[in-house]
């Protein structure tokens, strides 16, 4: 089991890594979700994968490690509020400046694609 | 004596004198700015005797012990010394600058940079700690680039101030690094420790770095050989900042530094070497400079450089009697100097010139000053009965005594007495140059005595230039015997300050500076002429060449690295922390553990493909961004799903709830960003990014499994055997949440605050058209609120809402508490505002909900403080167990409170968000139809 929840870990941190480095504001949006994902996950792993062993006094005769749940648990929120703060700014950020491209200087595109990738209000 | 500590810091207060006097009469002003100081300087007087009698006064607060930190004073000899410098000429500058700046100069601000200067030299000079001194020695450079910029309307003062900053900042920046290598290796950033540990230092392997690195910090302080150049272009600043900066103090805070740490440093060939061929160096080169200038202040501050230098080869020459010799000169260098450089302001300010080769003659309009001015240049020259005659003997004594060179020790002696030579002659050309020598040039005014109180400050520092000249140990007898021992830490040699030694070698040589110096004057013509025939060489141009060709190599190099690319950046630094982690991980012998791994079972498989293909999924279809999305939101269900399925029930829960959040968020965003991604990387960039990118999660998986696989040394034990005894809570993972790591918890919930603030001003003026079809051009639905899922909300509401209470109240016991409730009402209120928009909720709901983030964080606060009430340390919780007819037996924890805090801020923020976004499609905007 632990060799298939590290593969997901690893699999979900090249996805969002490879959309992290698109030019595009929603793509790296995307691509920060899912690496938040592999981060949360990651650091609930590093207190073990355990069953039916919930962290609650009485419910069961093992418990898995609640410092990691607890880091987890506010990180997941923490998170959201980041990816809402990107996005928004994403989103201001093609208000102001007409696009939502995050690579520099704007890509040299034939002039039909140019006018449908954004520049457009 | 406690006092102490607060001492230096009386001038500091000092700087907000002037800038609320400065409104009534400069009279008045100077007055009160010189108030504090003068009342500083009465007090560290006051303690004179005692340090006379060899006492030594030290304060310190501690601020941080563990790393060296600490407030710390001393108020030994040398400290004694400077400090008399720093405050008596400041005092007497503060008078003469009365006069001096004109009417249309800021007098406030003048004296506040001024005086601010003078509380940072104050520090240097009473630093017990390595790292305070460091500091007060950087503030020195930064309120003399204030004062030498005063006149910042002119290109030279600007100028001039760049370079002085940029060179002694430079310096500081090598003795920062020096004196760190030094703590260390002493082990203690006290400055006594430092001093009785000088043994230690030199047989140290770090010596010569420290060596080098603190001497470069002197040297660009104090205009040594080779960084003397920005000391004469510091001369743009006012007159009187070069009298008090350029002459007595800052300057000097170089030779201050050798001084103080000459019982740690010294005594060795290395500073032998670097110090005393350095010192003669400039001693030579400031000298012979010296005597080409025209500018009154060019010869004054070439002549500042040379005395300097002399001071340094006294430094360097390891001799007990050498650096009595160097303190003295000191003393008698800053009361001649700042006299000759307050006679050039008033001969410039009364004249309206400062070449000599236009001002002649002055004697017959300025008689007095002309006097006062001879006898100052007489001393620096070293004419007997002055002060200054009895260091230069002093000085001849000691190069006499030097035997390092080996059998080429006489070179030393020779070019003392050629440096005297030079001496002499440039301090005649001051005087016969601008006295005599004819009829004054094309002045722009007739030349008169100053104003009366203008000449005091002169007055006074030649009459001490007399009286310590004629009897020297009756005025400056104990005050140079207590800072030699400082200095030496350790008793002074016994030394005589008489004017007659007999007839000896020391006499020979002052006698052939004198005949030498008046002859080279006399044929200074001559000189001139040979001199002119050197190509001349402006430091400021080959210094402004310097730092342009700096600028502009960087401009290159940024250029060709920041393109602006956020992604270029991202890449380059996860390039380096994958190199980074995997070169540890090949240190690592097997990928697999000890731990026996969970069997797989085939609900697991099947969730992690449909993860692993969601996942990939989201890649593939990146650039059909709803798609995109639907997947994405797949995997957050499955990871939550994960959750569930390794005994995380509250992350479970938490989760799925932000996963609905999220994706309502980002569908909503969507409707405003372009509904698809154009192709635009390049195959190239493709497969580069797939490469970097499978490295990083290749390794991330290895690090994960590796982790997974070993043997779990966890800190949580604790948590567990507390939670309930401690906290009153069997959720273990909630009672960290709200009591054991309540603290974070307050961090972070503020935080969600903040980022919320944050995006209700990013909404509040965003200016976005809304598309009026989608990007295939079909029109929205008319059917803005569908009746089917209007009249299931609304009747789901009160459900959720109970569903949200009752995880709140069971969330200390059992999965639950403030956040997922606070998640769960927020996609209640949100499914209102989807079913039913923004206008119908808006006239039914009524909540502020940045009141609700604000008051949540306070509750939270408020239940922490409330510990204190009853005298525990913040946030610790308090339960008990009461009983209530009906309700049966129930615990009230004061965690509850804080747990309630967290929830108001949770929805207050998610809802602050959703609806302030989703209230742009509503609100009245213009729209305009779009294209794609």
């Amino acid at each position: 089991m632990e060799g298939l929840y590290a593969f997901c870990v690893g699999l979900l941190t090249a996805c969002g890594i490879f959309l992290a480095l698109r030019g595009r504001s929603f793509s790296v949006v995307i691509g920060l979700t899912l690496l938040s994902y592999a981060v949360n996950l990651f650091l609930f792993a590093s207190g073990r994968l355990k069953l039916n062993a919930a962290a609650v006094l009485g419910e069961s005769e093992q418990y898995s490690d609640p410092l990691p749940q607890a880091l987890v648990l506010t990180a997941i929120v923490i998170g959201f509020a980041m990816t809402a703060f990107a996005v928004i700014l994403a989103m201001r950020a093609r208000a102001d400046l007409g696009n939502d491209h995050v690579d520099g200087t704007l890509p040299t595109l034939p002039n039909d694609l140019q006018q449908k990738s954004g520049g457009n209000q | 004596m406690s006092s102490l500590i607060w001492l230096p810091f009386l001038p500091l207060l000092g700087t907000l004198v002037p800038l609320l006097f400065a409104r009534f009469s400069r009279t008045a002003c100077a007055f009160a700015t010189a108030a504090l100081p003068a009342l500083t300087l009465f007090l560290i007087l006051s303690h004179s005797g005692d340090i006379f009698h060899g006492e030594r006064f030290q304060a310190a607060i501690p601020w941080i012990p563990a790393i060296g930190l600490e407030l710390a004073f001393r108020l030994d000899g040398l400290a004694l010394l400077f400090s008399i410098l720093i405050l008596g000429i400041g005092l007497l500058v503060i008078l003469y600058a009365r006069y001096y700046l004109s009417a249309q100069d800021s007098i406030g601000k003048f004296y506040a940079y001024l005086i601010l200067f003078m509380f940072a030299m104050l520090g240097v000079v009473m630093s017990d700690n390595l790292i305070q001194l460091w500091f007060f020695w950087e503030l020195t450079s930064i309120s003399s680039f204030l004062l030498i910029s005063f006149w910042g309307h002119k290109t030279e003062a600007r100028k001039g101030a760049r370079m002085a900053l940029t060179v002694t900042g430079a310096g500081g920046l090598a003795l920062l690094a020096g004196l760190l290598i030094l703590g260390d290796t002493v082990g203690s950033f006290s400055l006594q420790d430092v001093l009785d540990n000088g043994d230690l230092i030199k047989a140290s392997a770090n010596y010569p770095v420290i060596v080098v690195l603190v001497l470069l910090g002197a040297f660009t302080k104090s205009a040594q050989f080779p960084f003397h150049f920005w000391l004469p272009n510091a001369m743009a600043a006012p007159t009187p900042v070069s009298a008090y900066l350029h002459s007595a103090t800052m300057v000097k805070a170089g030779i201050f530094l050798m001084a103080r740490f000459y019982p740690a440093l010294a005594d060795t060939n290395l500073w032998f070497l670097i110090v005393s061929l350095t010192g003669l160096a400039t001693f030579l080169v400031g000298a012979y400079i010296a005597l080409f200038q025209h500018d009154l202040k060019g010869l004054l501050a070439n002549s500042t450089i040379s005395h300097l230098g002399l001071i340094t080869l006294l430094l360097g020459m390891g001799t007990d009697l050498a650096a009595v010799a160097a303190i003295f000169h000191i003393i008698n260098h800053a009361t001649f100097k700042a006299s000759l450089f307050m006679a050039a302001g008033i001969i410039d300010h009364e004249s309206g010139s400062r070449d000599m080769r236009n001002l002649n003659g002055l004697w017959k309009y300025m008689p007095y000053t002309a006097t006062l001015a001879m006898v100052a240049s007489a001393s620096m020259a070293g004419v007997p009965l002055l002060n200054g005659f009895l260091s230069k003997e002093m000085f001849f004594t000691e190069t006499l005594h030097q035997a390092s060179l080996g059998s080429l020790s006489w070179i030393i002696p020779v070019l003392a007495t050629l440096g005297g030579v030079f001496a002499v002659a440039y301090s005649t050309r001051f005087i016969h140059d601008v006295f005599f020598n004819g009829e004054p040039i094309n002045l722009p005014k007739t030349p008169h005595e100053p104003p009366r109180y203008m000449r005091v400050p002169v007055e006074i520092l030649v009459a001490l230039c007399l009286v310590v000249g004629i009897f020297p140990s009756l005025i400056v007898g104990d005050l140079l015997l207590s800072a030699a021992s400082a200095t030496l830490n350790g008793p002074a040699p016994s030394y005589s300050l008489a004017i007659w030694h007999g007839f000896n070698y020391p006499l020979l040589m002052s006698v052939i500076a004198l005949i030498g110096g008046l002859f080279m004057y006399y044929s200074r013509s001559h000189l001139f002429k040979f001199q002119a025939q050197f190509p001349t060489s402006d430091p400021k141009l080959v210094f402004e060449s310097v730092i342009q060709f700096l600028t502009n190599k960087a401009a290159r190099i940024i250029a060709a690295t920041e393109n602006g690319s956020l992604q270029r950046y991202i890449f380059f630094v996860l390039t380096f922390a994958v190199i980074m982690t995997a070169s540890s991980l090949m240190k690592l012998n097997t990928t697999a553990g000890q731990r026996t791994e969970i069997p797989l079972d085939a609900l697991s498989i099947t969730c992690a493909v449909l993860l692993c293909l969601s996942a990939l999924a989201t890649v593939i279809w990146h650039r059909r961004r709803v798609i995109a999305l639907l997947t994405l939101s797949v995997v957050g269900l499955i990871v939550s799903l994960a959750f569930a399925q390794f005994s995380a029930p509250d992350l479970a829960l938490t989760q799925l709830s932000v996963e609905v959040v999220t994706v309502i968020l980002l569908i909503l965003a969507l409707f405003f960003l372009p509904q698809k991604t154009p192709k635009e990387s390049s195959p190239r960039r493709v497969v580069r990014d797939l490469g970097l990118a499978s490295l990083i999660g290749g390794v991330i998986g290895t690090i994960c499994y590796a982790l997974m696989t070993r043997p779990l040394d966890t800190i949580s034990t604790f948590f567990t055997e507390n939670s309930k005894t401690g906290g009153g809570g069997t959720n273990i993972v909630n009672v960290i949440l709200v009591d054991f790591r309540g603290f974070d918890t307050l961090g972070e919930i503020t935080v969600l605050g903040i980022a919320a603030l944050g995006i209700y001003k990013l909404i509040a003026r965003m200016r976005l058209y809304m598309p009026s079809s989608d990007d295939s051009g079909l029109p929205w639905s008319e059917d803005r609120h569908p009746i089917l899922l209007t009249v299931i909300s609304q009747s789901l509401l009160p459900l959720a809402l109970l569903v949200s209470a009752y995880i709140f109240l069971r969330g200390h016991n059992m999965p639950g508490g403030g956040f997922i409730a606070g998640l769960i009402t927020s996609v209640a209120i949100i499914q209102q505002y989807v079913a039913h928009g923004v206008e119908w909720i808006k006239t039914r709901i009524k909540l502020d909900y940045q009141i609700m983030i604000g008051s949540g964080i306070g509750i939270a606060t408020l239940s922490g403080l409330g510990s204190w009430v009853f005298g525990h340390t913040f946030l610790s919780s308090w339960f008990d167990y009461f009983y209530l007819p009906v309700i049966g037996k129930f615990e009230l924890a004061s965690a509850m409170i804080f747990d309630l805090g967290v929830f108001l801020t949770v929805v207050g923020a998610t809802m602050l968000i959703l609806a302030n976004l989703g209230q742009l499609t509503t609100s009245e905007r213009p729209v305009q139809k779009e294209h794609d």
